[in-house]
């Protein structure tokens, strides 16, 4: 298992729990999506696997190196080109001048930005953005990349094709990515398996297996569309009261 | 994953019409992103653009006209109200004596001196108090009081503790300058989105790489702000000193022209050295500032649509 949460709980001083009793084990290579209605603690979740925050009750096992992470905004730095953001999330990892360069150029190529590295960020369109955010994530050189909502803000095309590069890119390079969203056929369409946690207090409350069979079949996806919207919605629904 | 999988993935999408979701090649998807790419990106160029520099010369222009005008309408006496003209005289004839090159070498460099060492000192003093709640909970307020405080009533103070010697200019110009640069840069990293933080701490920087590489960086364009007001103030705080002490071991600066023109009632000279003052003032400026401060924000993508 390259991730195991335990009963992990959180809560901020002496509020409501954000997380309680979430449990999960992830394998290495394993592309799993995190699904939830706002107020999941999702974002807490992803912090507590990156090492960010701490959990207030439960054990979690994560590598030792840490997790790689991507945000909703790409956050670039806008002063730095796209080849500088990846060399200097490089240079903080301590890999050496000309290293950096060859590796930055590997990556770039890697999202198909190959000819845009000299770019600033306000000169790139927003999936170029998150693009260069993928790469300076995998720059980490981490075996877990978490990945928090990072298309949300993409228009459908982009994020099409996004999801098609990022299918690519997971292949290639056998991370293990967990990935947050909102959107139940952007968890289908990309997660192995799919988690769906609840609000307040977030916790795992179904699990749904995606195998690649059921991906390349549109009845299937759509059979299992519904499912997962209505245990969603059930979800949702129980917060009326 | 495997690579086979991949192969897979091609086998089905050639075998399985009615799947769900598109599968392209990727070369089909190399040319996908790169059309979108295309599409999405903006291709305008700035170009040159003259009224930049028109502009400003037209208004100086027109200014100078009014001003002949009036004089030569004579309502008020010529040696109190001397014309554009004169005052040409007048500074001619100061360039002749070597006046001019004198003062402005001396005020210059003791402008850019006493500037020097403000941004020496305000800018780790800044980072720190950008940086470590304490000391900006401690230290903020007095720093922004600072600032309030005109420079000049540091004067009499730097005379009785220094006499009328050049550290009693320094003194005052950094008096002027310092706060003014560590209020730049303390808001400069006050507006520094926190998302930026937050990715260099995924990234694993430390404390001072943090600082170093991302904060400074990031707070640049409040940073230049402030220097820029730093060489304002420290320029302004100049010739106040310079008026009030004269004599001693010091130098004849700007100031001390200004002060002499005074004490010989010579509107001329008064006049000649408080334009003197605005040009160098407005050179530095336009010189320095100005294209640091346009190419700064430019390459960040914040100047498109401003008056700048």
């Amino acid at each position: 298992m390259t991730v195991l949460l335990e009963n992990l709980g959180k809560r901020f001083g002496a509020g409501a729990p954000v997380l309680e009793g979430v449990s999960a084990s992830i394998a290495q290579g394993e592309f799993v999506a995190l699904l939830g209605a706002s107020g999941c603690g999702k974002s807490t979740l992803l912090n507590i696997i990156a090492g960010l925050e701490r959990p207030t009750s439960g054990a979690l096992e994560v590598p030792a190196d840490g997790a790689a992470f991507m945000f909703q905004d790409a956050a670039l730095y806008p002063w730095l080109t796209a080849r500088g953001n990846i060399e200097l999330a490089l240079k903080l990892r301590g890999v050496g001048k000309a290293e950096r360069r060859a590796r930055a150029t590997e990556l770039l190529d890697l999202v198909h930005l190959g000819e845009a590295g000299d770019k600033r960020p306000h000169e790139l369109s927003g999936g170029m953005r998150q693009r260069v955010a993928l790469a300076r994530a995998l720059s980490q050189d981490r075996q877990v990349l978490l990945m928090d909502e990072p298309f949300a803000a993409l228009d459908a095309i982009t994020r099409d094709l996004l999801h098609e590069e990022l299918t690519r890119i997971w292949r290639e390079t056998g991370r293990t990515i967990i990935f947050v969203t909102h959107n139940v056929r952007e968890a289908i369409r990309l997660g192995q398996r799919v988690l769906l946690l609840s609000s307040r207090p977030g916790r795992v409350v179904a699990e749904w297996a995606v195998p690649e069979e059921t991906k390349n079949d549109a009845a299937a996806v759509a059979a299992l569309t519904g499912d997962v919207t209505a245990r969603l919605r059930e979800e949702i629904a129980r917060h009326a009261k | 994953m495997p690579s086979n999988s991949t192969l897979e993935r091609d086998t089905v999408s050639t075998q399985a019409p009615g799947h769900a979701q598109p599968q392209s090649s990727d070369a089909e998807l190399r040319t996908l992103e790169a059309g979108l790419d295309h599409l999405q990106s903006e291709t305008s160029r700035r170009r040159r653009d003259w009224t930049r520099a028109l502009l400003p010369i037209a208004a100086v222009v027109v200014l100078v006209l009014a001003w002949q005008l009036y004089v030569s309408l004579g309502l008020k006496r010529r040696d109190l109200v001397p014309g554009p003209f004169d005052v040409l005289a007048s500074l001619a004839e100061l360039w002749a004596e070597g006046k001019v090159q004198e003062s402005v070498w001396t005020s210059l460099q003791r402008g850019l001196l006493g500037f020097a060492v403000s941004v020496v000192v305000a800018t780790p003093l800044g980072l720190l108090l950008g940086q470590v709640r304490t000391l900006r909970r401690a230290f903020g307020p007095l720093i922004s009081g600072l600032q309030v405080l005109p420079s000049v009533a540091w004067v009499p103070a730097a005379i009785i503790w220094f006499g009328l010697t050049d550290a009693t200019v320094y003194f005052v110009v950094l008096m002027g300058a310092i706060p003014s640069i560590v209020n730049g840069l303390v808001s400069g990293i006050d507006q520094v989105p926190p998302q930026y933080r937050s990715v260099a701490k995924v990234l694993g920087a430390s404390r001072a790489e943090l600082a170093l590489q991302v904060i400074l960086p990031a707070s640049l364009p409040g940073y230049v702000a402030g220097l820029k007001q730093g060489w304002a103030f420290s320029w302004r705080s100049l010739m106040a000193a310079e008026i009030i002490a004269v004599g001693g071991t010091m130098g004849f600066g700007l100031g001390s022209l200004l002060d002499q023109g005074r004490t010989l009632s010579d509107m001329g000279v008064v006049m000649s050295a408080i334009l003197i003052i605005l040009f160098v003032g407005i050179l530095i400026e336009l010189a320095v500032f100005g294209p640091i401060e346009r190419r700064l924000l430019a390459r960040r993508g914040l100047l498109s649509g401003s008056t700048g």
